[in-house]
């Protein structure tokens, strides 16, 4: 195997981006990665990229933020309709293959042009839940629903969550969503999705973000702290949530296990839990610790762009790890109704 | 702050995608239709309402058929305050559940119609009520309600018809899309008869519609430059299918990529005022605008010759 390393990370988050179009708002993304990685954009061996064309109704629309990239001379380039982070991945395997040394990863999207919790039930199997149209929300409360009455969690732990994540935001300049709250003030909140919460369930967020890797003869030069990809593994679990177990993640424990999370102690963790009562099912698909500290940007309830937002759980924990204030992290990111596909990236300072 | 144009958006196919079922699922709906709920044996034994072809844990072909139900219990529930009407299978506010129907090992979302969400809970016994009139689909049955809540009816299959083999599944998805600065520069132009393009700080190429980056380079295009509305045919199509839209030109017309004198990226536009067979690469042409402008394309109704003579080939060769 390669050492490769997370060296250069960047995110550009708002609201509701009311006045650039996607990619107006990839560009700064991007030119920002690339100046931190200090490689000539010429250089960059492989350019991939997340995104989902139903975000705004559009066809091939991934291939316009190819503008914000600079394809001339024409570059080597993938896309996935997925989450950044298996963007990543692909970049990773390329690197291990031995085909580049490195790679520029960005993801984009905004959720703010459309119903994005609607949007997504073209996802669901199309003859017995998409006619329904239960939106993501609607299947993340019926999980939620489940993992309560298998006493996996309880209301006052989501708000406990849900309030530490919002006050992470507050510090987070990148977060939308921060709030200085306490779970007694939540738990005083209307239900609104039973047993859902609005503070349980992540905003709506427009964003990019970007990210670049190199093998160790590039990361060392480029990076004082290159924060190492010691283990990276995704697994998917069946589509229909009648099947699976709603109450633990299977996918999760597997990936992490291939990925070697119980390999050292894990400082931080940054999951991709767009609803609260998902951290508790993932802490113990993970095998966390309560000496882990889990989503200390905020997380997605802190902001969400969807398709950067898993991407940028592995950028919180590389540039942990860049400051030297964290040694070792995992960062987890998320595809499919009711965490049906998950991915599982142990990030490392120091080489061994 | 550039004035940033927002449309609204429907992504929507008209009539919907019709599937075709296949045997597992053309059963189940075919017993949905004929008021009957049907699972499949897995490979592992357990019955998977719905039910699929294949496994999903061993992705062996699953057996034999299973009559399930009708009714069964509720393993999970959420409740919907504010319905999609136009969408969702009941237009007051109702409560979604995975059900467990009696003789499965899966559980099938449906939503559940009580009166507020006090009514539900876990373990809940429910029973399906069937709508009247049914295609052969999930929606046969209008929702789940409390098990002895209301007479439960068993409808009659109707006789002698043909089994399910296909759905038709509606879409329809609205936006606002947002233009974002750099189109709605050029857009606004356009409104004012002034075609607007851009190009980045130490690139003299001029990008015509502007989308806000340079391409080529990834740098933001950040200087505005007007071009002219006349310019040069590099390369055309002429058109002998007829438009379905009434607004269509007559066949056959011309379509052209436009280079107009001052942009480094060709415009697409009509080519009128002379036979078909007539235009050329080369041809030089003016924008004729419409006689309302708007923040659109439909400013410039079309293109005709201005009377210069041709460009020489090299002056286009590298756009055509």
């Amino acid at each position: 195997m390669r050492d490769v390393a997370v060296i250069a990370f960047a995110q550009d988050i708002a609201e509701h981006d009311r006045e650039r179009n996607e990619v107006e708002f990839v560009i700064p993304v991007v030119r920002d990665a690339i100046a931190q990685s200090g490689i000539d954009r010429h250089d960059i061996g492989f350019t991939v990229s997340g995104s989902c064309d139903y975000l705004s109704g559009g066809p091939f629309t991934f291939v316009q933020g190819l503008d914000a990239v600079g394809a001339w001379p024409p570059i080597k380039e993938s896309h996935l309709e997925m989450d950044a982070a298996w963007a990543l991945y692909e970049a990773w395997v390329a690197i291990q293959v031995g085909d580049v040394d490195s790679a520029l990863i960005y993801g984009f999207g905004k959720s703010s042009l459309g119903d994005v919790h609607e949007i997504f039930n073209l996802q669901n199997d199309p003859y017995s839940v998409m006619p329904l149209w239960p939106s993501t929300v609607d299947l993340a409360a019926l999980q939620a629903c489940a993992a309560i009455a298998a006493n996996v969690t309880n209301e006052r732990e989501m708000a406990e969550i849900a309030a530490r994540d919002r006050r992470a935001a507050l510090a987070n300049l990148h977060a939308i969503a921060g709030r200085d709250v306490s779970a007694d003030v939540l738990l005083g909140e209307p239900v609104t999705h039973a047993p859902l919460r609005d503070a349980d369930i992540a905003p709506i967020t427009d964003g990019a973000a970007a990210i670049v890797i190199a093998a160790a003869e590039i990361a060392n030069h480029a990076c004082e702290r290159p924060a190492w990809i010691r283990g990276i593994e995704h697994r998917i679990e069946p589509q229909s949530m009648g099947v699976r177990d709603l109450t633990r993640s299977e996918s999760t424990r597997l990936a992490a296990i291939a990925a070697d999370v119980g390999g050292g102690p894990i400082d931080v963790a940054e999951l991709h839990t767009q609803f609260s009562h998902e951290e508790p099912i993932l802490r113990v698909a993970l095998g966390l610790g309560p000496e882990t500290e889990v989503n200390p940007s905020g997380g997605p309830l802190g902001a969400n762009p969807i398709m950067s937002s898993g991407l940028i759980r592995i950028g919180e924990v590389a540039s942990r790890i860049h400051s030297g204030s964290v040694h070792r992290g995992v960062a987890h990111a998320t595809q499919g109704p009711c965490l049906q596909q998950n991915l599982v990236c142990v990030l490392e300072g120091e080489r061994n | 702050m550039t004035e940033v144009l927002v449309e609204k958006h429907v992504l929507e196919y008209p009539g919907g995608y019709t599937r075709s079922v296949g045997p597992v699922i053309g059963r189940f709906l075919t017993g949905l239709r004929d008021g009957r709920i049907e699972g499949v044996r897995g490979s592992d034994g357990k019955v998977l309402v719905p039910p699929t072809e294949y496994d999903p844990y061993t992705a062996q072909a699953t057996g034999e058929f299973v009559e399930v139900g009708p009714c069964g219990v509720v393993t999970a529930w959420t409740w919907v305050a504010q319905p999609r009407v136009d969408k969702q299978p009941l237009d007051h506010p109702f409560g979604w559940a995975l059900i467990r129907l009696d003789g499965a090992d899966t559980s099938m979302l449906h939503a559940v119609a009580v009166d507020g969400p006090d009514a539900l809970s876990v373990g809940l016994r429910v029973q399906p009520r069937w709508r009247t009139e049914r295609i052969g689909s999930i929606r046969d049955i209008e929702a789940f309600v409390p098990e002895g809540s209301e007479p439960l009816v068993i409808p009659e299959p109707a006789p002698d018809a043909e089994p399910v083999t296909g759905i038709v599944t509606p879409t329809r998805l609205e936006y606002e899309i947002n233009a974002g600065t750099a189109p709605s520069k050029y857009l606004l132009g356009l409104a004012q008869g002034k075609m607007i393009g851009q190009r980045a700080v130490g690139s003299d190429q001029v990008y015509l519609p502007p989308r806000g980056s340079d391409p080529t380079s990834g740098e933001a295009t950040e200087i505005e430059v007007e071009v002219a509305d006349v310019g040069t045919v590099t390369t055309y199509c002429v058109v002998n299918v007829p438009g379905l839209s009434e607004t269509s030109p007559e066949i056959p017309y011309v379509c052209a990529q436009i280079l107009l004198d001052g942009a480094n990226t060709p415009w697409f536009g009509l080519i009128q005022g002379l036979a078909a067979d007539e235009v050329r690469m080369g041809l030089r042409v003016k924008a004729i605008w419409a006689d309302v402008l708007v923040a659109n394309a439909a400013s410039v109704k079309w293109f005709e010759p201005n009377g210069e003579p041709d460009a020489p080939y090299e002056s286009y060769r590298e756009y055509a």
